[in-house]
């Protein structure tokens, strides 16, 4: 189904060739099958540096289709840097539809967030993954981090917990957290916060990972088990904000700090810009906020 | 204390290794009665290491076997062993102390967490019950129970060479293998792990292969002696016997070739 996009002549539709896009749809396939296992993959060269999201792209150019309607996040934002160069290179190469609304979107593109709206069956949800193994810090040797997986001996990554405890007096890892996939698997969640972790538990949309540089692709499946890492007697604890988001006044999303002057000013607000415009327009009021037709005129 | 009415809990036979056609070792044959102390003699280069690392089968032999009953009774060839069962046989019935304790350690942890990752290995979840048996190790092998936090860059190299073994037994272990436990330590550290060593192995009747140099180390540690030359077993028997009485021209050069205090 080759077919260029109309207003970017010269490109396959979505940038990657045909046959490439066979052989990440066979990697994703594969990862789907054996949930949280890393596929290896022909990751390719994309046009933007490694770190900016490769694997991340290559999944979602592997999977859209002209009936998608796409939406990129980075962070949790819609209108950052490396959100918006994302979405106009796939406005650009595929010529889909492109949204900020989580719900109306089929495809949706993370760096570091899962939104705060509840994703559906018809949803897919790509993580951009900077390094796939969580054993890697534990154990440099590749050959050896394989065996640990095929052998499911993961008492190292609860020495790294135990370390944390030790040194801090409590789990002290709040991005990345390592999960262990549907009773397997332990998998590096890419560096969400681990705020997040609950969301991948059980979860209707299908998730997958792509990193571009280390050229692993993995993922969980729809209502696949997800659980923390953590020790009976620390057991583990999403992150708690003490006050609400200072612009819609939520108080079950993630915040972000933004520094507001240089005299030690500053407001927590939501980190997925999407649910707190909705809750704005929504009449939700913060307290740094003013409501939305104020501001509008 | 060694049990001899037991069945045998490691047996070598015939085993043989060859590097080209170097010799490793060959045709070596034992059995290593449970609460059993074996040392293996012998100059560098003789086949020690070789032996040690096929009977515990980090290397696979050209020739022979290795027997190992297992806890529940059952004699197995290492050799028939899957990869994951012998890797999990390593990590809880097994222990290996290196010669070199970075080998032996994990240098980026705290000496808790490398006592406790033998447990975490084998499913314990529970930090505060984990921190409660590596400081009994601890205090156990002579380390102040205050440094538990401490990496072991931070140890000296007695210090270091007992939080390997504390990291190895805490599974409770039937057999240690030890590679020169003592080598690279000044003489009074020496004795103190020595007589650390006897007071553990005796208390825990632990089964113990030794490959050592000093025979100073087999004789206060080991029941019974192999001594091996360009890879044979040239002599074998108990240790006051062979070190006191030796047979073998060779035998009679090492013992002699010892310096008196």
């Amino acid at each position: 189904m080759s077919r260029t996009a109309e207003n970017y002549r010269g490109y396959n539709f979505a940038y990657l060739d045909e046959q490439t896009k066979r052989m990440i749809r066979r990697a994703i396939l594969k990862a789907i099958a054996i949930p949280g296992y890393q596929v290896p993959f022909a990751s390719r060269e994309m046009p933007m540096p490694y770190g900016w999201g490769t694997g991340g792209v290559q999944v979602t150019a592997a999977i859209l289709g002209p009936s998608d309607v796409l939406k990129v996040i980075d962070q949790g934002a819609d209108d950052t840097t490396n959100a918006v160069s994302i979405r106009q290179f796939f406005e650009k190469t595929a010529g889909v539809e492109t949204t900020t609304e989580t719900e109306k979107a089929t495809v949706i593109q993370t760096r570091h967030r899962i939104p705060e709206a509840k994703l559906q069956g018809h949803q897919v949800l790509v993580y951009q993954v900077p390094i796939p193994e969580p054993l890697r810090f534990l154990e440099p040797r590749e050959t050896e981090t394989r065996t640990l997986h095929a052998l499911a001996e993961y008492g190292l990554m609860h020495v790294r917990l135990y370390e944390d405890i030790a040194q801090h007096g409590h789990i002290a890892k709040t991005y990345a957290y390592p999960v262990l996939v549907a009773d397997r698997y332990v998998m590096d969640p890419s560096p969400i916060p681990k705020f997040d972790n609950p969301k991948m538990d059980d979860c209707a949309a299908l998730q997958l990972f792509g990193a571009g540089r280390e050229k692993r692709i993995y993922a969980i499946p729809p209502y696949t088990k997800v659980v923390s890492l953590d020790f009976e007697d620390h057991p583990f604890e999403a992150t708690k904000f003490e006050q609400p988001c200072a612009l819609c006044g939520a108080t079950d999303s993630y915040l972000d700090e933004v520094i507001t002057d240089d005299q030690g000013g500053r407001m927590f607000v939501c980190s997925d810009t999407h649910h707190c415009e909705t809750r704005r327009c929504e009449g939700h009021v913060g307290h740094l906020g003013m409501p939305v037709t104020e501001a509008a005129e | 204390m060694t049990n001899l009415s037991a069945s045998p809990l490691l047996v070598a036979e015939g085993l043989s290794k060859f590097y080209g056609s170097r010799i490793g070792c060959r045709n070596v044959n034992f059995a290593l009665q449970p609460g059993e102390v074996l040392a293996i003699v012998g100059e560098s280069g003789s086949g020690k290491t070789t032996l040690l690392n096929l009977l515990s089968g980090q290397l696979a032999p050209n020739a022979g076997a290795v027997r190992y009953r297992m806890r529940d009774g059952e004699t197995k060839n290492l050799l028939d062993l899957s990869e994951a069962e012998r890797r999990f046989l390593a990590r809880t019935d097994w222990g290996f102390v290196h010669q070199d304790a970075r080998n032996g350690l994990r240098m980026g942890v705290s000496a808790g967490g490398n006592i406790g990752e033998r447990l975490m290995g084998v499913g314990d979840r529970h930090y505060g019950r984990i921190r409660e048996t590596a400081r009994g190790w601890l205090d156990r092998v002579e380390i102040d129970t205050s440094r538990i936090d401490d990496k072991p860059t931070q140890f000296s190299g007695g210090m270091r060479q007992r939080l390997q073994i504390a990291r190895n037994l805490v599974t409770h272990p039937r057999l240690v293998f030890m590679d020169e436990p003592t080598g690279g330590l000044d003489v009074s550290v020496q004795a103190r792990l020595l007589d650390l060593i006897r007071g553990l192995v005796a208390d825990l009747g632990l089964a113990v292969v030794l490959v050592t140099h000093d025979l100073a180390v087999a004789r206060l540690l080991s029941h019974r002696i192999l001594v091996m030359k360009d890879g044979h077993v040239i002599e074998a028997g108990l240790t006051d016997r062979v070190l006191d009485d030796p047979q073998e021209a060779y035998t009679q050069l090492l013992v002699s070739s010892v310096l008196a205090a």
